[in-house]
């Protein structure tokens, strides 16, 4: 009998030398004449356990991780012995990270081989396109709008209005546009989904096509995503070998096609626009609205443009129903969020959760507190972008308007943990260096406020005329925050305001000037 | 290490030919020159204008525009410190100091020997790894000094 053993090839595993220990697993198992086959995976998410070996038992698959190379042997050995081994976390399922979640956008990752068209259809795949098929674009729509989801990319804006926007479009060719420039520090969703599950995200975008009467998609990829780009252009020949993309998709009247694009290194290319004129052809430059991607998107074109994971959630939308996803949440914030964990975290990684789980939660119960060992000092939630919150303001539920009210977003669901040995001056310099480096530099503010921001930073670091400096860097904060184009200079303000609000000792404040300022 | 080609006319007249028909040519077109060539030179910016009936200033704003465009050659070796929020939580300024030093360079320099360059990248999606790092398309996560000194050894054989 043959031993099936798992092992990612997501890139976060790989990173810690996956490749080596299925190699190494493969080599032991020949020397001993034992029959086993090593299935490539995406990763479960348990990222601090990665490379995570799984091996098929009577008890489902139990877990052996990290794993090393040099692990690979003794591991072999426990399995075949069914002896104990130290790097045991036993049945996966049932480990407390993946028990406390609720996996409905990632429900596949981490269990499929991404390139098997087949074990995805075995694994309730391409259900969600059938149900799409049997009711047709205006009642897609409908469901869409009525589960409540929301664009998972940052913005949050109703991802069944902006398809009926570009349904009621008339135009001769309307395009579907998947936004995977996932640039954002401490977010990998988008990569893990691309990489684990690519197909979801396909049978996604095929159903925004038939909803819409587009008939074309594009998956913009950013170009530090090797792996994903390998993964998606795989599953696409394999879904239009299998006939679920292309003309008369799954033997329906409708015609769906897409192909990857690779971005070329522009943080950006993420901002929607942007990434429309990137793939025009031209430098990712944002675009002033009106008007809307929905009328005038790629190529002028009605172009719905939504992030991978929004895309990837469509599919069990449409196979459980909308009521089904709307039941997740809390608030105007519906279904559940792949939020990830990362930075100085214990338990890095992906957990999928429903909104309202509260941010300390997530940080010291769930992330079992700083790698280091010395006390959780700030997060930063949403990116560079995206706002610090000290430890003061864990009580925060993980909902779009809760953030928002705290001065904060949640992006795309992100979150960077520092301790204590952390200098929230310097974290407040680099959001302005970052925008600096990053501005496409077509809007004033952006362009030139995010260097005058580093300049006015240092002399506050320098202590010259701190004050003074402070006052200017409000209401250059300000101006940023109004008089963007996009959110690269709308949203620096955030990662530079709340470190000075939330942390002023480390910019030299004292307490009373802090009570001055509020 | 690579296997790029010199740069020659031929070839890139008949990779622009293979790329100039797809819906926003550009990128695409950019991205299989350099994948060929190792950068893009100078000299293609012309040829694109001419396949594409653009302005050669377009061509060049695009290439200068996307860090990814190279207009030299590449070095043999590229290492990539990522520099962004998650690995600095975990300690990436000082591995980014630890490079610096070996290598005699800054970031965004290449050694006199024209050996290797050291890149800051602004996010490898390894957040939940970090620090982390890619010499030369290899990725590596959880790096430290030991593991770095092990990437600097290599580039220096």
């Amino acid at each position: 009998m043959t031993l099936r053993f798992y092992m990612p090839a997501d890139a976060a595993a790989i990173a810690l030398d996956a490749d080596g220990v299925a190699a190494a697993l493969i080599a032991a198992a020949g020397r001993r004449g034992v029959a086993i086959s090593v299935t490539r995976t995406g990763s479960r998410g348990l990222h601090w356990l990665e490379p995570l070996l799984e091996v098929a038992t009577d008890a489902g698959r139990v877990g052996y991780g990290p794993a090393a190379p040099e692990d690979a042997e003794a591991i072999l050995d426990a399995v075949l012995a069914q002896a104990p081994h130290p790097l045991c976390i036993g049945a996966v399922d049932a480990h407390p990270f993946l028990r406390r979640q609720q996996r409905l956008t990632f429900a596949r990752c981490g269990i499929v081989d991404p390139r098997s068209l087949e074990d995805y259809v075995a694994h309730d795949g391409y259900r969600g396109l059938e149900r799409a098929l049997a009711i047709g674009p205006t009642e897609i729509i409908a469901a869409v709008t009525a589960s409540g989801l929301r664009g998972r990319g940052g913005a949050g804006f109703p991802t069944g209005i902006k398809w009926d926007t570009v349904a009621k479009a008339e135009a001769p060719q309307k395009y579907i546009v998947c936004n995977a420039d996932e640039g954002d520090s401490g977010t990998f969703a988008d990569r893990m989904i691309m990489e684990g599950d690519p197909f979801v995200l396909i049978e996604g975008m095929t159903i925004a096509g038939i909803a819409t009467g587009a008939t074309r998609g594009y998956i913009y990829v950013r170009s530090e995503y090797p792996h994903a780009i390998a993964a998606l252009t795989a599953a696409i020949t394999a879904a239009r070998r299998g006939g679920k993309l292309g003309r008369n998709v799954a033997g329906s009247p409708y015609s769906f096609d897409l192909e990857v694009r690779m971005g070329a290194g522009a943080y950006v290319c993420g901002e929607e626009t942007a990434l429309l004129d990137s793939l025009e052809g031209k430098r990712g430059t944002v675009r002033a609205k009106p008007p809307l991607p929905a009328h005038k998107g790629l190529f002028g074109r009605p172009t719905v443009i939504n992030n991978v994971l929004s895309l990837a959630t469509v599919p069990v939308i449409l196979d459980k129903g909308a009521a089904f996803y709307r039941d997740y949440g809390v608030g105007r914030s519906r279904g559940t969020m792949p939020i990830q964990l990362a930075g100085n975290i214990r338990h890095s990684g992906l957990f999928e959760v429903a909104f309202g789980i509260t941010l300390g939660e997530l940080v010291e119960e769930i992330g079992g507190g700083t790698t280091s060992g010395r006390p959780v000092r700030a997060v930063q939630v949403g990116g560079p972008l995206g706002a610090y919150f000290p430890p003061a303001l864990f009580d925060t539920p993980f909902d779009y308007e809760a953030f928002a009210a705290r001065d904060g977003l949640i992006g795309h669901g992100g979150i960077v943990v520092f301790d204590d040995t952390v200098d929230m001056a310097k974290q407040a310099r680099f959001a302005m260096a970052f925008c600096a480096a990053e501005s496409c530099g077509k809007c004033t503010p952006c362009r030139i406020g995010s260097t005058r921001g580093v300049e006015v930073i240092d002399r506050i670091i320098a202590d010259d005329r701190r004050e003074a400096n402070l006052d200017l860097l409000q209401d250059l904060c300000h101006t940023l925050k109004f008089g963007s184009l996009c959110a690269l200079g709308g949203f620096t303000p955030y990662p530079v305001l709340s470190a000075i609000t939330h942390f002023p000792e480390d910019f030299g404040i004292t307490p009373p000037r802090l009570e001055a300022a509020e | 290490m690579h296997g790029y080609l010199a740069w020659d006319e031929t070839t890139a007249r008949s990779i622009i030919d293979e790329t100039w028909s797809i819906e926003g040519a550009l990128l695409p077109m950019l991205h299989a020159l350099q994948e060929t060539f190792g950068y893009i030179e100078p000299e293609a910016e012309g040829l694109i204008a001419e396949a594409l009936n653009i302005s050669r200033a377009e061509v060049h704003g695009v290439i200068t525009f996307y860090a990814d465009f190279r207009t030299t050659p590449p070095p043999r070796h590229t290492l990539k410190l990522c520099r962004a929020e998650a690995c600095q939580a975990m300690g990436g300024d000082r591995l980014a100091e630890q490079a610096m030093q070996r290598l005699g360079i800054a970031e965004g320099e290449t050694t006199p020997d024209h050996r290797v360059s050291l890149e800051p990248v602004y996010c490898l999606g390894l957040c939940s790894v970090a620090p982390s790092a890619m010499l030369d398309g290899r990725i590596v996560g959880r790096l430290d000094a030991r593991k770095l000194e092990t990437l600097l050894a290599e580039v220096e054989r």
